[in-house]
């Protein structure tokens, strides 16, 4: 035995060799729910989709590439999650650039968390309350520009037609009419899902990028400062390609999220018209006209849709660096 | 701004401090060098070195006073604009960047055209030996190397002012030896500041023209090897210099620097290098002055160590006092010994009663 250890080695240690131990069988209960949660949910919508009501096979996917009304919900859907989830990480990126330096760092972050423990739905009566024709947001704006409203007098002196700009450059009046005519249209259309998405998905597309710049050792920055790079070029050369991999999953994250809008879209946006989204359409499939079999599949290619954005953007994601983030030491 | 920066003749620090929160890291560091100068900064750890280096690179403000090279005052600048080399104590390699990227940044950032760029990258890697590693990303290098690395990126710039915050602490003996003496070559080539912060006595002797000790925040002496290895100032000083033992006594006799202590009894005389007010005094001696003899201390060993010439001893005294020596032969524990030293070897500075 001891001069042929290797052949010797007992089944215990071979099996943690590969990374199964006693600990693994925590990992058990976790599979059992899935399995029950996720993928017998999905193997019987699978099936189901491909036993639509006319018998054939593919009819109800058929169907959905042939109804306008159906296909177009998926390029809907994504003009607005792409957009959101965009705008979501173009703002999170500076706002934690600066947060990251500030010290009462934990009272912002417990305000910004606040919005995602309120609910979508919640967040979507504030807003019919506040961007609505007769919400706060546009009353405001009216008083203070519109036709009659306090600053309107005062710009069209200056700006208007015979106002001062007109009467000393003589270029013509830059106003004719007040900024404002009537109250902005900002919900039950696009912009209202939008604007809901992205106040609720920014506290969370924020958290992340800053739980991900705070991993980013700051003595790289130290360093680069020194070797003459501004901040400018060490955004460019330190920080941006050591965020990417982290952007790319706050990316399919946020995306995931707002892809699956549903609430929001059928409450602040336009439901028949320009935010009719794909989970819409599997909501009338299934409730309104009692056919699972056509909501299933519209589910399928929600999912493949999905999936296909998100293998996308982690795809691209193994072509940078994804190692640690620190500097050097441990 | 580059050329006054280049042809400068002196950094000069004016009373600098910085404070975090209630803690005073550095208090009113004072002093200049010259152009061509290597200076080490030497302390324990924690003394605000590192601190210190943050300060004059620009990557940390001041909290008092002002730094100038020459007659432009530079701690308004950004450290960008100074333009400092430095070398992090840990490292802050760019860890998306390969070894050969990573010594390039700053080239890159100047602007220097790539032909030249290469040329100075590859010396520089040279320089550092790590030829075979070129490519690697930092990530996949040792400790060492990484560390040389670090060396690489701050000197290929050529920066009027090189900081260095311990560069071979992690490196083996034999390499931190060559790199000892490589850093001393890069030093003579540019021509211009090195200021080398280590707690390695002897590093700090071998490389520097001056040296600067620092303790908790405060400049205790600034002299050359020679100076701080002979006559530190101050007993604190000489603690950090090397001197081991610690000898506390009563003045007998004083007859101008000569001086007598009564060291439990016996009498131990030495040099007075500080001013004397009472009676106690405090002698110390480097263990390597202090040896067995006739006379002396009487001591009882405690343990020897090989150290190849010789051996290294500590033995115990009567009344607590631990002292170091350097013995001919081994000594078992328990045997009875007498330890004694050159008076001019011995430094005596006023201290608490024994
Ligand atoms: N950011 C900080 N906030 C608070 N205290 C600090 C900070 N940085 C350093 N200190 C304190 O300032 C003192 C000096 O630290 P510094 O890093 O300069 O020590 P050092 O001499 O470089 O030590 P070492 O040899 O261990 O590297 C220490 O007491 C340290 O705790
Ligand atoms: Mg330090």
């Amino acid at each position: 035995m001891s001069d042929t250890p290797s052949e010797h080695v007992p089944l215990r240690l071979r099996l943690a060799a590969k990374g199964i131990d006693g600990v693994t069988l925590l990992v058990l209960p976790l599979v059992v729910a899935l399995i029950l949660l996720f993928v017998y949910p999905f193997l019987y919508g699978l099936w189901l989709s491909f036993r639509p009501k006319d018998g054939s096979l593919l009819g109800n996917y058929a169907k959905f590439f042939s109804d306008p009304f159906l296909y177009e919900t998926v390029g809907k859907t994504l003009w607005l999650a792409i957009p959101v989830t965009v705008i979501n990480l173009v703002v999170a990126i500076p706002v934690a650039l600066r947060v990251r330096l500030m010290r009462r760092q934990r009272v912002l972050t417990t305000i910004l968390v606040l919005p995602i423990t309120l609910g979508t739905v919640l967040v979507a009566e504030g807003m019919l309350n506040y961007f609505g024709p007769q919400g706060w947001f546009n009353r405001v704006l009216l008083t203070a520009l519109g036709p009659q409203g306090w600053f309107n007098g005062p710009l069209m002196d200056v700006f208007g037609p015979h106002g001062w700009f007109d009467q000393t450059l003589m270029m013509g009046p830059l106003m004719t009419a007040p900024l404002i005519s009537g109250p902005l249209k900002l919900v039950h259309n696009y912009t209202g899902v939008l604007l809901s998405l992205v106040i609720t998905g920014f506290p969370f597309t924020f958290l992340l990028v800053l739980s991900y710049l705070t991993g980013i050792d700051p003595a790289l920055e130290k360093a680069a400062a020194t070797l003459g790079a501004g901040p400018g070029s060490r955004f460019r050369h330190i920080i941006m390609p050591l965020l990417l991999p982290g952007l790319a999953v706050t990316f399919c994250l946020g995306f995931v999220q707002a892809y699956s809008v549903f609430p929001s879209a059928v409450l602040l946006g336009a439901p028949s018209g320009p935010t009719r989204v794909i989970s819409i359409a599997a909501y009338e499939a299934a409730f309104e006209q009692y056919d699972y079999s056509l909501a299933s599949a519209i589910a399928m290619i929600m999912g493949v849709t999905l999936l296909l954005v998100v293998i996308a953007v982690l795809g691209a994601r193994t072509l940078v660096y994804r190692g640690p983030a620190g500097g050097g030491k441990g | 701004m580059a050329s006054t920066l280049s042809t400068f003749k002196s950094l000069r620090l004016n009373r600098v401090g910085r404070d975090f929160g209630r803690l005073n890291a550095l208090k009113e560091l004072d002093f200049s060098i010259e152009r061509g100068e290597f200076v080490a900064l030497l302390g324990p750890s924690g003394c605000g070195k590192s601190t210190a280096l943050n300060c004059i690179a620009g990557l940390l403000s001041t909290t008092r006073g002002s730094i100038w090279l020459d007659e432009t005052r530079i701690d308004t600048m950004g450290p960008e604009e100074r333009g400092f080399g430095m070398v992090f104590q840990n490292y802050a390699l760019f860890p998306h960047m390969s070894v050969r990227d990573n010594i390039g940044f700053g080239l890159k950032m100047r602007g220097v055209p790539k032909a030249d760029a290469a040329k100075r990258i590859d010396q520089a890697i040279a320089t550092v030996r790590l030829e075979a590693q070129a490519e690697k990303l930092p990530g996949q290098l040792s400790g060492g190397q990484q560390q040389r690395v670090a060396i690489a990126r701050a000197i290929v710039i050529e920066p009027p002012v090189v900081l260095m915050d311990e560069p071979l602490s992690n490196l083996d003996a034999k390499l931190r030896l060559e790199m000892r003496q490589e850093i001393r070559r890069i030093h003579a080539g540019l021509g211009s500041i090195t200021l080398y912060v280590t707690h390695d006595q002897d590093e700090a002797m071998s490389l520097a023209d001056r040296i600067v000790v620092l303790r908790d925040g405060e400049v205790r002496q600034i002299g050359t090897p020679e100076d701080l290895y002979l006559r530190p100032a101050r007993l604190d000083v000489a603690d950090f210099m090397g001197f081991r033992n610690r000898i506390p006594g009563r003045v007998v006799a004083r007859s101008g620097d000569h001086i007598i202590l009564d060291v439990a009894g016996t009498e131990f005389a030495g040099t007075l290098r500080s001013s004397l007010t009472g009676d106690s005094a405090i002698a110390v001696v480097r263990p390597d002055d202090m040896s067995v003899g006739e006379t002396g201390l009487a001591a009882t060993v405690e343990a020897c160590e090989y150290r190849g010439r010789h051996f290294f001893g500590s033995a115990k005294a009567p009344g607590g006092i631990e002292l170091f020596f350097r013995a001919p032969a081994a000594y078992r524990p328990g045997t009875p010994v007498k330890l004694a030293a050159d008076p001019s070897r011995v430094l005596v500075y006023e201290g608490a009663t024994p």
